[in-house]
This record gives C-alpha cells, structure tokens and sequence, in this order.
C-alpha cells in the first residue's frame, strides 16, 4: 500500500466515530432508495405478471339480468377483445366456529376448466368437477382466516335455500388482490370470502339459466375505453346495468395502484433528506479536516505532490464512508425491502409475490450518494488543492471576530464569559450554525412526520370507527327491501337500536364531467351513522340537497348551491337535478349522502332500504346472528368491531414497523449531526480549551463552553424541526392522499414531546462521547503542536 | 561572481563550476497579513552554488524563510526572478512547479511537519513513492542514525530523531538542493548539534546544495558560505575560509 493511502486508512480510523456517521447517514438513505425502489418495481411487475397471466379484465358491467346471447353482440363491439359472462351473488354462510354470518360472493366458473377472463390461481386443491354442484373452491384468506381447508363442508343459504358445499380449492384470483366485502373499506377474512362455483349449479341456484348479470372484458390494443362503456352502458341500461366502468373504478386494482403510488413518494421524499445532510455532514467534516491538516498539505506538495493527488487524497475521506455507507445500505434495503415485501404480502393476495431486487435501483442509488459525497467534499477538496504550499504552512491567521449584538454594553455585563464565547462562536459562523439548525432540525422533522402518519391513522380509526359509527352490525340485504322491513326487524329479540339506508347508484353530472357513484340516503345524521369529516367535526344532513364528500366535488368541479344532474340506473331510471347543500371532507372514499326521504322522493318511487344498522344486545347477539343466517333477503353482515380488529392487525402493524424504521433513521440522523458538529468543535478549539483549562478552568466548566454550543444549536433547531416536520406531514398527507382516503393532518402532543426527547437524548448521549475525550485531552501536547 | 567554493571542486561532475544551481535576480515579495501588508523581500540578488552548504542567517521577519520558499516553488514572488540551472523557476506553470519539488528539491521544516499517521519509514516512502531515482527509504533513515526507529509513529520520536526522519525524508529523492528552514529551531542544543551534523554529513556525502536558515549566527560556522539578512534584504554575504564540524560550534 502507498504511504498516502496508509495515512488515508489511518486517518480515517482514528476519525471512525465521524465518518461512521456519515456512513450511517448514507446507508439510511440508500436503504430507503433501494428498498422502495425494489418494493415499488415488485408491486408493480408482480401485479403486471398476474394480472396478464390470470386476464384480469380491462372492463367490468354489472347488470341485474341479461340474457346470455349479449355477450355475441358486445363482442362486436370495435375494440373489445375478448368477452367472459358470469353469475355473481352475494349469499350468507354459516361457518364453524362463528355465530355471526358470514358473506360469500359466489362467483360462477366454466364446469369445464377453460381459459376465462379473472381466471383461477389454484393455490391448493382441484378445480370443480362437472356434474357437482356443490363442489366450491374458495379464496385462500378466508380459509386460512377461518382454519378450513379442501375437504371441509360450509353451509350456505343460497336464494333462501340452505345448501351444503364442499371445498376443493384454494384459490387466488386478480380481481380479489385487495379481497373486502362490497361497501367495506377493510378486509374482514374471516366474514367475507370469495367462492367460486360452476356456473350451471349458480344458474340453477339463482334462476338464472341462460342469463348472467356481471360481464368482464378486455381491450384491444388501442381501443377507447370511454367509447366502449358509453356501448356497453346503452346496450345495458335496460337491463338494470350500473354502469361499465374500467380498472381505476375497480376497488382491488384501486387499493394496489393507490399502494404503489405511495411507495413512489417515499422513495423521493427520505433519501433526499438523508442525501442533503450526507453532502452537510462530509462539507464540515471535510473543511475541518484540511484546516487541521494544513501543513501536512504543505509539506504534501513540498515533497512534490501534484495538486491532483492531494485532491484525491481528501476526496478518498469523503468517498470511503460513502462506499462503506453505500454497502451497508444497500443490505440493509434489501432485507427491509424483503420484510415490507412480506407485510404487502400479507395485505394483498398475489398468486405469487416476487420480490425483485434490481441492480439499477443500487446503481442509481450508490451513483447519487457518491455524487452527493464529490459535492459535500468539493469545498474542502478544493481548499486543500488551491492552497498555496507556502501558505498552507503559516499557521492559519486567528478567526476574526467582531463584537455582535450581545457584545452590547448593556448585555455584557450580564452574560457570563462561557456564554459570551458561545455566543461569539455562533454569530461569527452564522451560515454555519444555521446550517447546523437546519440538519439537527431535519431530524426532527422526520422523527414528527413519521408520527404523522401514525397519529393520522389513530385519527382514522377513531372518526371512522367510533365518531362516525355507533352501530354494532350492519346488515345488508341482497336485494333493495321496501320500508316495511323495519319492522320485521325492530321486532327481533335483541335489536336495541335500528336505523336504515338506501344506497342509489346514479350518475352524477356537472357540466361535462360525469361520475359514476351511489347516494346514501340517512334516516338522520344524529342517529347510529353520523356525518364526521377527517377533522372530527360533525354535520347535520340538511333535509334537502345531497351532502358531497369533498374530494367528489372537487372530481365534479361542483360547488355548494349548484344544481347538479342525477341520473339513477336502476328502479325508473328517472333523470333528476338536485342542489348540493353542502360538502364534508371525509377520511375514506367517495361519497354522496342526502336525507332518506329526499332520497325516495328524488328517485320517484314509494321508498326502498338496502341495508339495516342495528345496535344489539350482546347477550342475545348469537340468537340474532342464527335469525339472520336464515333470514332470505340477507346478504350478509359487517361488524365494525371484527372491521376494527383486522384494521388494527394490519394496518397498524405496517404502521408501527415504519415508524419504528423512521424512528430509528431520525435518531441516527440527529447524532449524526450532534456528534460531528461536537467533533469539530472540539478539535477547532481543543488549543482554547486545553489554555482554558491551563488558566484554571474545570473540566465542567470546558464543557460547558464546548457543549454548550452544540445544546444551544439544538433547542434551536426543535422548534424549527417541529414546522418542518409540519410542512413534511402536510407534504405527505396530500402525496399520499386518493380518492380512496385522505390523511388528516393531526399531531398529538405525544407526537412533538416525543420528537423532543429523542432528539435531547441523542444529544447528550452524543455530548456525553465529546466530553469524554475533552477530559482525555492531553493539555501539554495540544498546547505544544502548532495549530 | 562568487567565487567558486573549495567544497564544489570535490564533485565537479554535478554542473559546470561556474554556472550556479540557483540564479536569484531582484526578487521582490510583499503579501498581506490580517490588515497589515508586509514587504517580505526587497529585491534581493544573489547566486548558489553546486555542493556549497550555505546558512542564511537572519532574524525572524528578516525574510530568510519567504526566500527559501519561493526557491522551493512553494511561493511565488511578486516581482523578478529565479533561475535553476538556467530554467526560470518564477515563470513556472503548477504542475512544471510539482514536478520540480518533485525532482530537484529537499525541505525540512522547524516543526517536522511528519505525517503524524504514517510511521518514520512511511514518511521517507512518501518520497520515495513518487522520486525518480531515490535511494531506499530505509538507507535514507540509515544515514540520519535512525535504523532501529523504522516502525515508530512520529509521536512515539523525540524532536530531534523526528527532525532527522524529516531530513531522511527531504533527502532521499537526493535533491539537488535541500531546503532547510530552522532545523534546529525547536530543539535544544545538543539534539541540535545532532540534527547539524546529519546535515553536514549529507552535504559531505551526497554532495547535495544545502541551504540552512537560522537566525541563530552560532551555527554559520559549519557553512561554506553566510548570507545574512536584514529586513528583507542582503546585508551580507560571505565565505567562510573554514568550515567548522558542527560538534565544534558552540551556542
């Protein structure tokens, strides 16, 4: 090894502290790069794999009843490719072990196993064999939520018939990668399932041989999707169609694009941080470095050294860590990158979920990281290359000072001569010192808005889950129930409180823009359902109008007082106009809410209900439960206490996992910039110091001085950090905000005292290294070298 | 014109006898200081010779150690110009100035100026890595009388065994012209007389031009020739008849 090279592994080891740092801050940086890139691709090509090799449909139309030589006639329709029919119902089942019902949504399969549209991956198990109707291959969450596998036997109440089915699959399909029950946001595994059966057993089941009532197509290369719905939804209209609508109304293929998105911004938004403070970091390090080592540069160039090669010798300080940085993070992404791909795995159902891990991501990671390192050192690097020899040996002249402003005659007096030293430090490097704040305060930032999003979901899980709902159960009805059934119900055993709605699926127009999407008509806003926007406050359904979720108005350019178009594709069809009364900004989805009679009367008809929401008596709900499992015009029903549960499994696991990664690259953040800003302080004023402590100062005295600086920096930098972190969340809030939910932009007190103690705790923990070689200085030798 | 000294005739092969090593010619050097400009050198001429082992003497401020910066190429003057072996040093681009220290020139420095990180033989191998026909890095240490610290750390020499790992280190490239710039200034007498007799000896040896500044007159003794300084100018300039071993001087 050269001489240089020796020194520059030396020096390098006898500064690990610091530029483990560094390494730290980049391999951080780099982790996320690597592991969010890595996760966003797999998302992506994993969906893009399935979604080609089961024919995920482009299209889907749901009709209440078609007769089955439609499907001849769609498939004329320019641009479409490919046609599949099926018959889908949503039936009640009775599983073991659950005294509530559960929902199946039987979904009709070819009895002869044939290529189809929303084709079958069979995990486990066979395919339906013909001339057996009661064979059913059912989707894989539901059975392992429910501990059942093929072979077992599930009863199910198929149009008012019990029916005895056996399993003999498992199942994945693309169409069910997100797999929740119509209407719910959240998956209920154990209460909501996807069984698919042969299409002549559905057909005999439902009445409805020789028709079907959900068609799903694909494209040709090219072909407008908006020409085909506007074909699909004149062919249909009469047949009870709710429109056709394409992938991005498709809830499951909604929730991953959605997922992928947000990967997207965080792949942009944490590296950043980390890079800029990586390029602070290296920027003081190295500056520091070529001041202490001035005449070794000299004596460097004395010798003969070209200016390139003492270049290079700077740069080797700011591109080892980097590399060491670049290694560690790169390994560290790909095992988070796996563990996230591992939590995805659970929350979405891929046939097979493969976790790419691409070159190209390192490569363009470790590139920037090396780029940021060459830009950080460049200062330096250029210091030490245009620093005359000559020059370089004359000891640095003495820092000029100039008395600031608490060098004031009135303040002078008053402050002590540590604090004055202090304070001189700071005003006369004042760019440096903001810029400290500005790293320190990064932390900061990252360590609130990674609580943000924390926060944000408690604040869901409460309005979605306790403000906005009283209910215990709802239950929903197959097919749309007159007003009577009211009283069917509120006269069950165990029924405490009751409450109903109808759901209406219309077009809404404004101007030019259309939108397909339902209107809930309340009974009251003041009962078991109520109206809370994200920011938990309450409104009162006016009597008439329809109330809009804000993000809907928006998509519809409609504002509260226009009259807006409501064309309902169901019952008579009629076309209304309507007058928006009102706007909610709501946490999840699409909605549009009116008073129940508004409703009826708007839709012209004596009234109808869809859905029941009931408060029950816990001692009698099993008896309920029996009732309703039997009952014919139930589909199924939602706990939103079992809806709660399953949020809280998974989301909030992914949630504590990476606010614990977030955490933890925060803290490593702020001690990375505490500890090197204490560092170079300290080796800047080891001489004044050690003179210091020669004058008779004690080492507690010396520290404060030294440290005092670096504690000033920080409280500085909190609340700094806290509007920051602020700005960060609402950046993120509307980054990875959708149609599907919106974060509200909350911030508990927990969340900044939490910020706030640890960034003190990694600041004294890092003062507390400083202080321990302050105390190890050896006076005599500082005082005897030449600064 | 000096006169040729006793000690060139010795190596008569290094350059013809009466063209110098350095031609020096009205070098002016004023730079500025915090808020003070100071005039360093006052249009100073003068001529060194092959082999001759000058002492530049002179008080500090005098100028002696801008003088022997600019003819290191470590500075540049403000005005006039230096000659080594006819080729204008002043006129030089950096890289035919890295190049020059790298060829012709040996420092060493009041403060050693070792790289605290790389041990005594590592330090001579920081020349010898990039010299064109230097002697052994070792060898170089061999003839400062360091054989037994090779592997010591400059923290673990004393100043005077780190001042002759700097000279080990200035001369094993065997420069035409060493520079030394207050050898002995930071060491006490008898480690001093130590540090000048490895200079005597390579001076003697090597027959390398050996400029020594001092403000300490005592050591002019052992030089072929005193240049004294004054407030940037050349108040004197002699030759000695006799040159003294350095264990003769006395301080």
């Amino acid at each position: 090894m050269k001489p240089l090279q020796r020194k520059l592994w030396r020096e390098l080891l006898h500064l690990k502290g610091q530029m483990l740092a560094v390494a730290a801050v980049v391999a951080c940086g780099i982790s996320v790069f690597v592991s969010m890139s890595s996760v966003k691709y797999s998302l992506e090509a994993s969906r893009e794999r399935y979604y080609s090799r089961f024919r995920f449909a482009d299209l889907f139309v749901e009709v209440k009843r078609a007769p089955e030589f439609y499907r001849e006639m769609v498939s004329r329709i320019p641009g479409v490719a490919s046609v599949s029919t099926r018959i889908i119902a949503d039936v009640t089942l009775d599983v073991p072990g659950l005294d509530e019902p559960a929902t199946a949504r039987l979904v009709s399969i070819p009895e002869y196993r044939t290529p189809v549209l929303n084709d079958i991956f069979l995990k486990k198990g066979r395919y339906i064999e013909p001339g057996k109707p009661e064979e059913v291959i059912v989707s894989k969450p539901f059975l392992e939520a429910n501990h059942l596998v093929p072979g077992d036997h599930i009863s199910a109440v198929i149009n008012g018939r019990k029916k005895e089915l056996l399993i003999v699959g498992m199942g994945l399909s693309p169409e069910y990668i997100y797999e929740v029950q119509p209407g719910s946001f959240f998956p209920d595994k154990r209460r909501f399932g996807v069984f698919w059966m042969s299409r002549r057993a559905l057909e005999s089941a439902m009445n409805m041989s020789g028709a079907f009532n959900n068609m799903s197509l694909t494209l040709a290369h090219g072909a407008s999707e908006k020409d085909v719905i506007m074909q699909l939804d004149n062919l249909f209209r009469r047949y009870g169609s709710l429109g056709a609508y394409g992938r991005s109304e498709q809830l499951s293929d909604r929730f991953i694009v959605d997922e992928i998105k947000q990967v997207g911004i965080q792949i942009t938004f944490l590296p950043v941080v980390f890079l800029a403070v990586a390029v602070f970091l290296l920027n003081v390090v190295l500056r520091r470095l070529v001041a202490t080592q001035r005449d070794q540069i000299a004596v460097l160039k004395a010798m003969g050294y070209s200016n390139e090669d003492v270049g290079l010798h700077y740069l080797g300080f700011a591109l080892i860590p980097t590399a060491v940085g670049s290694v560690a993070g790169t390994l560290l992404g790909a095992w988070l990158g796996r563990g996230l791909m591992n939590i995805y795995g659970d929350f979405y159902n891929f046939a097979e979920l493969v976790y790419y891990f691409r070159f190209e991501d390192v490569a363009l990671s470790v590139l920037l990281s090396f780029g940021a390192a060459v830009f950080g050192a460049l200062g330096a690097v250029r210091k030490a290359v245009q620093l005359p020899p000559a020059e370089a040996m004359r000891p640095e002249s003495p820092a000029i000072y100039k008395p600031g402003f608490f060098d004031r005659e009135s303040l002078r007096s008053k402050i002590p001569v540590s604090l004055r030293i202090i304070v001189r430090n700071l005003e006369r490097r004042r760019w440096k010192a903001a810029l400290s704040v500005l790293m320190i305060s990064l932390a900061v930032a990252i360590l609130v808005a990674g609580r943000f999003t924390y926060d944000s979901t408690e604040r869901m899980v409460q309005v979605e889950f306790s403000e906005k709902h009283r209910e215990d159960v709802t239950v929903l009805f197959n097919t749309p129930m007159p007003p009577s059934v009211a009283y069917a119900i509120a006269s069950l055993d165990g029924v405490l409180e009751h409450e109903y709605y109808r759901e209406e699926s219309v077009k809404m127009g404004f101007g030019h823009r259309v939108r397909r999407q339902s209107i809930r008509g309340l009974q009251s806003s003041e009962g078991l359902q109520r109206l809370v926007d994200k920011n938990n406050r309450r409104l009162t359904l006016p009597p008439d109008g329809v109330v809009l979720t804000k993000t809907l108005a928006d998509i519809l350019g409609v504002r509260v007082g226009d009259r807006m178009q409501v064309d309902f594709l169901q019952g008579k069809q009629l076309h209304r106009e309507v007058v928006v009364s009102g706007t909610i900004d709501e946490i999840l989805g699409l909605s549009a809410y009116m008073n129940l009679g508004a409703l009826n009367r708007l839709a012209g008809d004596g009234g109808a209900l869809n859905a029941a929401y009931l408060r029950i008596d816990q001692a009698k709900a099993a008896t309920l439960y029996t009732t309703f499992k039997k009952m014919p015009g139930v589909a199924g029903i939602m706990m939103l206490k079992a809806m709660k549960e399953s949020f809280d499994e998974l989301i909030a696991q992914s949630m504590t996992t990476s606010t614990l990664i977030l955490t933890t690259f925060a803290c490593v953040l702020a001690f990375a910039v505490v500890y090197n800003g204490a560092r170079i302080s300290l080796s800047e004023r080891a001489r004044e110091l050690s003179s210091l402590r020669v004058l008779g100062m004690t080492e507690t005295e010396v520290s404060v001085i030294l440290l005092g600086e670096q504690a000033l920096l920080t409280i500085l930098a909190i609340p700094v950090g806290f509007l920051i972190g602020i700005g960060l969340s609402w950046l993120l809030a509307e980054g990875l905000s959708s149609e599907l939910y919106r974060l509200p932009l909350v911030f508990s007190a927990y969340n900044f005292f939490f910020a706030f103690m640890v960034i003190i705790i990694v600041s004294a923990l890092s003062g507390l290294l400083v202080r321990r070689r302050l105390v190890t200085l050896d006076l005599v030798e500082v005082l005897k070298t030449r600064e | 014109m000096f006169l040729v000294t006793p000690d060139f005739q010795k190596h008569p092969a290094t350059v013809a006898p009466d063209s110098p090593v350095l031609n020096i010619s009205e070098l002016s050097k004023s730079y500025v200081m915090g808020e003070v400009q100071v005039d360093a050198l006052k249009s100073v001429s003068v001529k060194f010779y092959a082999g001759e082992l000058v002492v530049l003497l002179g008080a500090s401020g005098s100028g002696k150690s801008t003088l022997i910066n600019i003819i290191g190429g470590l500075d540049v003057p403000s005005s006039g110009k230096l000659f080594f072996h006819g080729r204008e040093i002043t006129a030089a681009t950096e890289a035919e100035l890295t190049a020059y220290r790298r060829r012709s020139i040996g420092f060493v420095f009041q403060f050693y100026n070792l790289i605290s990180s790389l041990t005594a033989l590592e330090n001579v191998q920081l020349v010898t890595e990039i010299a064109e026909h230097p002697m052994s890095a070792k060898e170089a240490l061999l003839l400062v009388g360091l054989g037994h610290r090779l592997d010591h750390f400059p923290a673990q020499l004393s100043g005077g065994e780190q001042q002759r790992v700097a000279i080990a280190r200035a001369i094993a490239k065997r420069p035409e012209l060493l520079l030394c710039d207050e050898p002995t200034g930071a060491l006490d007498f008898q480690t001093g007389k130590l540090v000048l007799d490895v200079l005597e000896k390579v001076n003697r040896e090597l027959g390398t031009t050996t400029l020594v500044i001092t403000h300490n007159a005592s050591i002019a003794g052992m030089a072929d020739r005193v240049v004294r300084l004054r407030s940037g100018e050349i108040v004197e300039d002699r030759k000695n008849l006799e040159r003294l071993s350095p264990s003769e001087l006395v301080w």
